[in-house]
């Protein structure tokens, strides 16, 4: 166990490391890019990387690496935007639910049951395949806090069902201690780690969700996101064209960005439940 | 007795789960801003497709009728969740008129199924030998270089995955076929081999996201077990590693993980629609994705809520399986 | 039968800590060895040294535990230090947890969990008559043959405790060891489970070492008592003796801690640096 612990630092410097460079690559480059790298012909077509075109260009004569922070760009803001909606409402309602008990719970839990074991993509599918064939973004992203929340909401449930139990928080509350600080100084260092963790773990399903979308052409095609990319890039025949940087750097991309979130949530959920432990 | 008073309560919430689902899908049509009638239609005689008159107005009965759109709202509501729950009646397809599309999805379900299964079941055998071999010897060099390729393997999603693995196995090495053409008469070996060289690359897809799954969680639950006073126990009743591993690690570290399970099949369900998708593989996801390019409301709407409720079905059974697994709850 | 000889064990590789401090005893054949001493005083140790337990790091750093170990049926002589006794455990030598909720398999039936591991002395015939053997052997404990179809949670800790004395002793092995055997449990329960394990001893004339901070279930039922305190053996002798006429400070301290029945307690509190 001890072992398993002790892993615990590197994993997460690795994955810090992976996602921060992940981060600057989407959060600044996008402002140094020479143009909307969106727009077609704005470069000659079908280049093979070179100093002038890191990663070459498409066949519809866009630079392909300036078209990567654009869709990482939008990729990580979505995701980091479902992850915090879905984190907060998850972790408020899965309080509610297990602090107040009662018939609030049952309704809660229900709708967290349920929400759970419906497949969220078919759902997602139905919906482009009504609205025109296409979902924007923040349709995207509405829809997969509505699905994602209940996942923070189970776990912080169960957590504050078993504080309700707990010594200190008797303590606490028979010392005159309002409710709201217990909560706060009590229960959430408790749920805060999870928390954390769940939260990047989100941040993954909903680029990957998004990116399932895009990959079959159902998503925005308005914006570059690392799904879209994707897209365009098969639709454009880049396979049969041997273009595979075009279509592999996404594909990398969001293969690297998954290695780097899955290391930071693993390793954050490892070292909070060994402090927990050591408490 | 507890026992089945909790299979009752777990019966009572799927029902209620499935119920649920429905309205969700009853709603989401209603929630678009364009007519979906009118808009499949439309889309309809734009696929090209030549129509007379009394042809468009059956096509528009039948869409009413898919979409439940006669009656007050609360009727609609009714009407839809009873034909779907006590006739499971989609109507007729309408890029395939006029196959209904129950047929269609028979056809495409034993696809989707074989293959979420076998390569649930591959990556899950495997997994348990790697996982459990690698918790027990935690610090041997293979086992760590196990575990990091299992972390490696584990965030990728199955479709991305699918597109890397049919890059390097069909487009830059040509050993597997691009897509999917299945050949040879029924129960043939042809047809039997056909059916595993062009499933095979999907099937890995599954394979390996899952197996890097089953290593983690297997290996660290190993790594705990192995403190247990029970394991201990049996080692010091000169039991080998190979009986201990099976009989005392193994099933005290599967069992937690198949609850685990049921939160994990609607993940694992999205990922082999677009994992089908991509390999055009008649499977279920391919039937989704055909009914979007086609507009095909009817095969649609079968599709998508037989989806959702397969998926809580097979939450459902593994909910049920676990109590009787696990003597603990069984025996109460 | 074991000879311990100026034994030193500890733990660790780079940093030795000692637990076990130049120990020396024997363990006789046919007899009840209690072995006493506060938490950290390495009677568990010693313990785990005899019984040839060297995972987590434990070594012995010098001297020798030496185990003599005849077969009653075919009269041969197995003589081998305790580094190599993993192949007589559950044959020569068994050993009884303290019965605590985990120390049995949670998803295995009783019966699977004393058939396993037992020598093929034991095994011989059909599943059939092995069961009837031990349901037998467990009655013997108060327990009813339903027990053998029972998962572990569904026992008692009383219950669980016969269990696990019923599975060493079922072994028919030359040496018993017991690790606090009935550290929790209530009096009653424990003296019951005590008893038993005197019966089974005088039935096996085996030997049975018996671990356990509780002076009282010392005097109950050893023959022979050691005192251990801070790694090393302090006293040691007929368990009568010991307590009519205890010489080590911390052993007299100790039984001074005893309440008594009768009028006030033998011995007043001596300064033992504790």
């Amino acid at each position: 166990m001890a072992k398993f612990f002790a892993d615990a630092p590197f994993r997460l410097y690795l994955g810090v490391v992976l996602v921060i460079v992940f981060i600057i690559f989407g959060a600044i480059l996008p402002w140094f890019a020479p143009g909307d790298p969106l727009v077609w012909y704005t470069a000659p077509r079908n280049q093979n990387p070179s100093a002038a075109h890191w990663l070459g260009t498409t066949s519809l004569g866009q630079d392909v690496f300036w078209l990567l922070t654009y869709a990482l760009r939008n990729s990580l803001i979505l995701g980091l935007i479902v992850a915090g909606f879905s984190t907060v409402i998850g972790v408020f309602l899965g309080l509610a639910a297990g602090y107040a008990g009662g018939w609030l719970d049952r309704v809660l839990s229900f709708f967290m049951d349920a929400l759970l074991c419906i497949p969220t993509l078919p759902i997602l599918i139905l919906m482009a395949a009504l609205f025109g064939g296409q979902l924007a973004l923040p349709i995207v992203g509405l829809a997969l806090v509505l699905f994602n929340w209940p996942y923070p909401a189970r776990q912080v449930r169960a957590v504050a069902l078993t504080m309700r139990e707990r010594e200190f928080v008797n303590v606490a509350w028979f010392s005159g201690e309002s409710s709201v600080r217990i909560l706060v100084r009590h229960i959430f260092p408790y749920i805060a780690g999870w928390s954390a963790a769940n939260f990047i773990n989100t941040v993954l399903v909903g680029i990957s969700t998004e990116s399932a979308l895009a990959v079959i052409g159902l998503s925005s095609a308005q914006q570059a996101t690392l799904g879209t990319m994707i897209y365009w890039a098969i639709n454009y025949q880049a396979l049969l064209g041997g273009k595979y940087i075009w279509i592999g750097s996404p594909v990398v991309a969001i293969v690297l960005l998954f290695i780097g979130l899955f290391l930071v949530s693993s390793g954050v959920s490892m070292r909070s439940s060994a402090r927990r432990m050591s408490i | 007795m507890n026992l089945l008073r909790y299979i009752a309560g777990r019966l009572v919430v799927y029902i209620l789960v499935v119920i649920f689902a429905l309205t969700v899908l009853f709603f989401v049509p209603r929630l678009g801003p364009t007519d979906p009638v009118e808009a499949m239609l439309a889309k309809v005689a734009s696929q090209g497709a030549y129509m007379d008159a009394a042809q468009v107005d059956a096509l528009r009965q039948s869409l009413a009728d898919t979409f439940g759109l006669d009656g007050s709202l609360w009727d609609q509501y009714g009407a839809f969740i009873k034909r779907i729950v006590l006739t499971a009646d989609f109507g007729p397809s309408l890029s395939m008129y006029p196959t209904p599309v129950m047929e269609l999805i028979r056809n495409a379900l034993p696809w989707t199924f074989g293959l979420l299964l076998t390569s649930t079941l591959i990556a899950w055998v495997l997994g348990n030998f790697v996982g459990l071999l690698s918790g027990w010897k935690p610090n041997s060099t293979s086992s760590r270089v196990m575990e990091g390729i299992a972390i490696c393997l584990y965030p990728i999603p199955y479709y991305i995955l699918a597109l890397l693995l049919s890059i390097l196995f069909s487009y830059i090495w040509k050993i597997f076929p691009l897509t999917t053409t299945i050949r040879g008469a029924p129960w043939s070996w042809e047809l039997i081999t056909s059916v595993v060289w062009n499933s095979f690359l999907p099937a890995m897809s599954i394979v390996i996201v899952v197996f890097g799954w089953w290593v983690i969680s297997v290996k660290a639950q190993t790594t705990a077990l192995k403190e247990e006073e029970f394991v201990r126990y049996a080692r010091l009743k000169g039991l080998g590693d190979a009986r201990i591993l099976s009989r005392y690690v193994l099933p005290n570290a599967i069992l937690p993980q198949i609850t685990f399970l049921a939160l994990q099949i609607g993940l694992m369900f999205n990922g082999s629609l677009i994992t089908e998708i991509l390999f055009d593989y008649p499977g279920l996801g391919l039937l989704i994705y055909t009914a979007v390019l086609q507009g095909d409301f009817n095969l649609l709407m079968g599709t998508i809520s037989l989806s959702v409720i397969a998926v809580a079905t097979a939450t459902m059974i593994i909910d049920l399986i676990y109590p009787l697994l696990d003597p603990r709850i069984r025996h109460r | 039968m074991i000879t311990v000889d100026n034994v030193t064990v500890g733990y660790g590789t780079a940093g030795f800590i000692k637990a076990v401090d130049q120990v020396s005893l024997t363990i006789n054949d046919n007899e009840i060895l209690g072995i006493a001493g506060e938490s950290g005083s390495g009677k568990s140790t010693l313990m785990r040294a005899v019984y040839g337990d060297f995972s987590t790091g434990l070594r012995i750093q010098s001297g020798t535990v030496t185990g003599r170990f005849e077969d009653a049926r075919t009269g041969k002589v197995i003589e081998a230090q305790s580094s190599q006794f993993a192949p007589l455990w559950w044959d020569q030598l068994s050993y009884i947890p303290q019965g605590s909720m985990s120390v049995l398999n949670p998803l295995m039936k009783i019966e699977a969990q004393v058939v396993d591991g037992l020598p093929a002395r034991e095994k011989q015939g059909s599943s059939r008559a092995l069961r009837q053997r031990i349901a037998d052997f467990l009655a013997g404990f108060g327990l009813e043959e339903t027990v053998l179809d029972a998962y572990p949670h569904q026992l008692s800790g009383g219950m669980r405790q016969r269990v696990l004395v019923a599975i060493a002793a079922f072994v028919n092995p030359r040496l018993i060891l017991a690790d606090e055997p009935t550290t929790a449990l209530d009096v009653v329960v424990q003296k019951k489970i005590l008893l038993m394990m005197v019966e089974i001893q005088r039935r096996q004339r085996n030997s049975l070492v018996l671990v356990s901070h509780d002076l009282g279930v010392h005097y109950q039922i050893t023959d022979r008592l050691v005192i251990m305190y801070q790694g090393r053996i302090v006293e040691q002798g007929p368990t009568a003796e010991v307590f009519a006429n205890p010489q080590h400070d911390y052993t007299k301290n100790l039984i001074a801690s005893l309440p008594r029945l009768h009028g006030k307690r033998a011995v007043e509190v001596v300064g033992a640096s504790a």
